[in-house]
C-alpha cells in the first residue's frame, strides 16, 4: 500500500498522521502511484474567487448569480449547508438563506484566475483538457521521471499551490480513465482527493446510479428507467447488441462505461464544435428593437471569439427562450463560412424575423457551428450585396482599432440599444 | 373505367406525371395520379399543389371513367412490363381497386376517389405565345445552373423569365443567380410575348419543363400570368405557380467596365480546371488563375492534400493578374459554352468577372471571385 501526505507531499507508509508534518490528510491507495489520469475541479469556483478578493465574506453564505429573477450559478459551501443549490431561483435562496450575499458574476476575474490555474496545470503535462473555467482533465502518464515524482504527488502539489499561491481550492479525482476520474473528483468535495483504482472499479460502480454518467440527464434517465436500468449493475445485465439496438450509439458507450471502460484520450486541443453566446434579460421582452440590440452585441462577442481562435462557422444558430422556459432554435447554413459579426448578425436577424412574434422572451442566444479554419471563411463576395465587402472592410478596420485602443474604443450605434 | 393502351405510350405518360409527385407526402391523394378516360384518350394528371402536369395519350377506351392510384407504384409496374405489351387498366367501383393486366401479369391497386383529387384552378393568362422547344431549352438550360437553393432568399430559387431590352431590340430573357454567379440568356422575342409579365419560374418547374423540350421542332404554347405559367405541347400541359417575390435588379450586378480580356478554348479550359481541382478536398475548391502575356497558369494549393498546376496557351495581352475562383463555379460557366471560345472580362481580383461565348452577346455570365 502506498500513501501520500497531501500537506507536505511526502511519500510515506500508510499512517493516521504524517510522520513528517503531523497532518492527518493522508491519501493511501494500492494503485496510488500507478494511476495517471486526473480530473481537477475547483470548489465553488466563482464564490471562492469572491471570498478570496473580499475576506469579509469568508464565513458568510455567498451566492453568485444575478438579475431580478436570475438563478444561482454558484453557491459557496456555507450557502450549500443552508440548502442553496446551483440553478435555484433567487427568491428561493432568499427564503432559505435571507442573509445570503448575492454577487453578480465577474467573469473577467474568474477567467483571470482560471488562466493562472491553467498555467499551473500546463507545468505538469502538455495533455490538459479544460472542460470549463474551473475544471479540466489531465493525463500525467509518462511524466514521473520528468517531475521526479509520481502523478499522485504532482496533483497534490497542484492543489496545494492553487491554495497557497492563488487562494482557491480544488478537488482531485485520480483514476485510469476520464469517466472515472471525473466521477472521483466529485466524491469528497471540497478539497477532496479521491482515487478509483482498476481493482475496485467494478465494485465501486456496481450500485451507483447511471446518472453518474456525464450526458445522462433526466430525459435519458427516464428512458433508461423504462428499460429497467437504474444502476450500473442493471446495465451489466444487458447484452452489448441489445443495448445498441435500443439506445443507438449511446448504448455502445453505456456497455463500455458499465465495465468502467472509457477509451477517450485526454486531448489538449479537443476540436471546438461551436462558438456561442447568450444572455438572459433582466425583464422578459418582445421588443424587436431591444432584441436587435442584444443580437448585435452577441454576434459581436461570437465573432470576437471566433477571430481570436482563428475559426469560422458555416452554420448560424439563433436561440430564444420564452417566459415559460420553452426554447426555440433556428439555424441556417451559409454557403461561405464566416467569422464576421456583420454576417452572423444579419443571418441571425433573418432567423429572428422568421420566428416572428412569439415572445416575450427571457433569453436570447446566437452562435456559429460546423467550424472551419478562418482561411476558408468569407472568401466569396455576394453579387447581390456589393456593400457586404465594404462592411467587411469596415469591420476589419474596427477590429484593428479595438485591438490597439481597447474593446470600447469604437462601437456601432446598434450596440447601444 | 376500362382501357387498353400500349406499354410504351403508357410509360411515357405516367413517368411525366409521377416525377411531379413529391416522394414524401402528408396528403395521401397527392401521391396519386388521376386517370381519366374518355373518347379515344386517356389523361394522366398529377400535382404537388404548386405544379400540375396533364399528359394525354391515345388509348382504346372500352368504358369511360376516372380513378386515382399511387403514381410511383403504377410507374414502377409499367416500367417493369415487357416492351410492346398491351396493358389494360380496369377500375372496379365496387371493390375500389384498379386492375392492371398485361400478358400473364395481373396487379390490383388501391384507389382513392377522383372527387378528392385537387385540380389546379384555371386562371386568366395575360400573355399567350408560341415558342420553338429549342429556344426555350437554350434559355433554361443555360441559366438553371445559377439558381439558388438558399431558402432565405426564396426569390432566387428560380429562373426570372421576362421581356427585356436586349442588344438587338426586345428579347425574351432568362436570368438566374445565387449571389455567387449569374446567368443572363436572351432569345428573340416571340410574337405576342411583348406584354408578358416577368415571372420567377421555380426550380422544380424548370426541371419538369425540360422534359417537354427534347424535340427541337416542337412548338410550345406558353401562357403567362402574374401568378402562373403554363407550357403546353399537344400532349402535355405543365402548369405551375410562380415564385411570389421580386427578383433583384440584376442589371447593376453585371459589370460594364471590365477591360482585361482573356480568350480561351472553353473545353480545354474546363478540363484543366477540373484536373487541377482534383487535389483539393475542401468543400469550396479554390482555383487560382495567373494571367500573363498569352499565358494562363491554373493552380490549386491545398495545404492538407496537395498542389497542382497547369499551363494553358491563351489570348491575353493586359497586365498581369492573379484571381481566384471556386472551381465548381468556373466549371459550370465554362460548360455553358457550346462551340465558341470562352471570353472572360476581368477587372481586379476582388471584382465580379464576366464571361461570354465568343462574340455572342445573347448569353452573359458573371462569377464572383474568391480570395486565394
Amino acid at each position: 500500500m502506498h500513501a501520500l501526505c497531501r500537506d507536505c507531499l511526502s511519500q510515506i507508509a500508510p499512517a493516521r498522521r504524517c510522520p513528517h508534518c503531523g497532518s492527518p490528510r493522508i491519501k493511501a491507495h494500492e494503485e496510488l502511484f500507478s494511476l495517471s489520469i486526473a480530473h481537477m475541479d475547483c470548489d465553488a469556483f466563482y464564490a471562492s474567487v469572491e471570498k478570496r478578493d473580499n475576506p469579509e465574506l469568508a464565513d458568510k453564505p455567498v451566492v453568485i448569480g444575478g438579475g431580478k429573477r436570475g438563478v444561482v450559478s454558484t453557491a459557496c459551501y456555507v450557502a450549500r449547508i443552508r440548502g442553496v443549490r446551483s440553478a435555484m431561483p433567487m427568491f428561493q435562496v432568499m427564503k432559505l438563506c435571507p442573509d445570503a450575499v448575492v454577487i453578480k458574476p465577474r467573469m473577467q476575474a474568474y477567467a483571470e484566475v482560471s488562466r493562472q490555474v491553467r498555467a499551473m496545470m500546463d507545468e505538469l503535462t502538455p495533455d490538459v483538457e479544460p472542460l470549463s473555467l474551473d475544471e479540466a482533465f489531465m493525463d500525467l502518464g509518462g511524466t514521473q521521471r520528468l517531475h521526479g515524482a509520481p502523478p499522485a504527488v504532482m496533483l497534490a502539489r497542484l492543489v496545494k499551490r492553487m491554495k497557497d499561491e492563488i487562494g482557491i481550492t480544488g478537488s482531485i479525482g485520480l483514476s485510469h480513465n476520464k469517466f472515472l476520474a471525473k466521477v472521483a473528483s466529485d466524491l469528497d468535495k471540497p478539497r477532496g482527493y479521491s482515487v478509483i483504482g482498476k481493482a475496485e472499479t467494478s465494485t465501486f460502480l456496481q450500485d451507483k446510479p447511471v446518472r453518474l454518467i456525464w450526458g445522462i440527464g433526466p430525459a435519458a434517465q427516464a428512458s433508461l428507467e423504462k428499460a429497467g436500468i437504474r444502476t450500473f449493475a442493471d446495465l451489466l445485465r444487458w447484452d452489448r447488441r441489445d443495448l445498441s439496438t435500443r439506445f443507438g450509439s449511446t448504448g455502445e458507450r453505456l456497455w463500455h462505461l458499465a465495465r468502467g471502460e472509457d477509451r477517450r484520450r485526454v486531448s489538449a486541443n479537443a476540436p471546438m464544435k461551436s462558438i456561442s453566446n447568450e444572455t438572459t434579460f433582466f425583464e422578459d421582452t418582445a421588443s424587436t428593437e431591444v432584441l436587435d440590440g442584444h443580437l448585435w452585441r452577441l454576434a459581436e462577442k461570437v465573432s470576437d471569439r471566433a477571430k481570436a481562435k482563428q475559426q469560422a462557422g458555416r452554420v448560424v444558430t439563433l436561440k430564444l427562450k420564452r417566459a415559460d422556459h420553452t426554447a426555440l432554435t433556428r439555424r441556417l447554413s451559409l454557403r461561405d463560412a464566416t467569422q464576421m459579426a456583420d454576417v452572423i448578425y444579419r443571418t441571425a436577424r433573418d432567423l429572428l424575423d422568421q420566428v416572428g412574434n412569439q415572445g416575450p422572451y427571457r433569453l436570447l442566444g446566437c452562435g456559429i457551428s460546423d467550424l472551419v479554419p478562418e482561411t476558408q471563411a468569407d472568401i466569396t463576395g455576394d453579387l447581390l450585396d456589393p456593400l457586404a465587402t465594404q462592411r467587411a472592410k469596415a469591420e476589419r478596420a474596427t477590429d484593428s482599432i479595438r485591438e490597439r485602443f481597447g474593446a470600447d474604443a469604437i462601437r456601432k450605434g446598434r450596440a447601444l440599444r | 373505367m376500362k382501357i387498353s393502351i400500349e406499354r410504351g405510350t403508357l410509360l411515357k405518360a405516367v413517368s411525366q406525371a409521377q416525377s411531379v409527385v413529391e416522394r414524401r407526402n402528408t396528403i395521401p391523394i397527392l401521391a396519386n395520379v388521376l386517370i381519366e378516360a374518355e373518347g379515344e384518350h386517356v389523361q394522366f394528371r398529377a400535382t404537388d399543389l404548386d405544379i400540375e402536369v396533364v399528359d394525354k395519350a391515345i388509348a382504346q377506351v372500352e368504358r369511360a371513367g376516372a380513378t386515382t392510384v399511387a403514381a410511383t407504384t403504377l410507374h414502377e409496374i409499367v416500367r417493369k412490363l415487357p416492351d410492346g405489351a398491351l396493358v389494360s387498366l380496369t377500375a372496379d367501383a365496387a371493390t375500389g381497386r384498379l386492375t392492371v393486366e398485361a400478358g400473364r401479369s395481373n396487379f390490383s391497386l388501391a384507389t382513392l376517389p377522383r372527387e378528392d383529387f385537387p385540380v389546379m384552378a384555371s386562371s386568366e393568362y395575360q400573355s399567350n405565345f408560341s415558342s420553338p422547344a429549342g429556344m426555350l431549352r437554350r434559355l433554361f438550360d443555360k441559366s438553371k445552373f445559377a439558381i439558388s437553393t438558399e431558402e432565405t432568399r426564396y426569390y432566387l430559387n428560380g429562373v426570372y423569365m421576362h421581356v427585356a431590352d436586349g442588344d438587338e431590340g426586345k428579347a425574351l430573357r432568362c436570368v438566374a443567380t445565387d449571389g455567387h454567379r449569374l446567368a443572363r440568356i436572351d432569345a428573340d422575342l416571340p410574337a405576342g410575348a411583348a406584354d408578358m409579365p416577368g415571372v420567377i419560374v421555380p426550380r422544380k418547374t424548370v426541371g419538369e419543363l425540360r422534359k417537354l423540350l427534347d424535340d427541337d421542332e416542337m412548338e410550345i404554347a406558353v401562357s403567362v400570368s402574374e401568378t402562373k405559367v403554363r407550357f403546353a405541347t399537344p400532349d402535355i400541359t405543365l402548369t405551375s405557380k410562380v415564385i411570389d417575390g421580386t427578383f433583384p435588379d440584376y442589371t447593376r450586378v453585371i459589370p460594364q467596365g471590365n477591360t482585361r480580356r482573356l480568350e480561351v478554348d472553353a473545353k480545354e479550359f474546363a478540363q484543366a480546371v477540373d484536373r487541377v481541382a482534383t487535389v483539393s478536398s475542401e468543400r469550396s475548391r479554390a482555383v487560382k488563375l495567373q494571367l500573363d502575356e498569352d499565358r494562363l497558369v491554373l493552380s490549386v494549393n491545398a495545404p492538407d492534400s496537395g498542389a497542382a498546376e497547369e499551363e494553358l496557351a491563351v489570348a491575353y495581352s493586359d497586365e498581369r493578374l492573379e484571381i481566384g475562383f471556386n472551381a465548381k463555379y468556373l466549371l459550370e460557366i465554362a460548360n455553358q459554352v457550346d462551340r465558341e471560345n470562352a471570353v472572360f472580362m476581368f477587372n481586379s481580383s476582388g471584382d465580379p468577372t464576366l464571361m461570354r461565348e465568343g462574340s455572342d452577346q445573347s448569353a452573359v455570365y458573371v462569377v464572383m471571385p474568391m480570395r486565394v
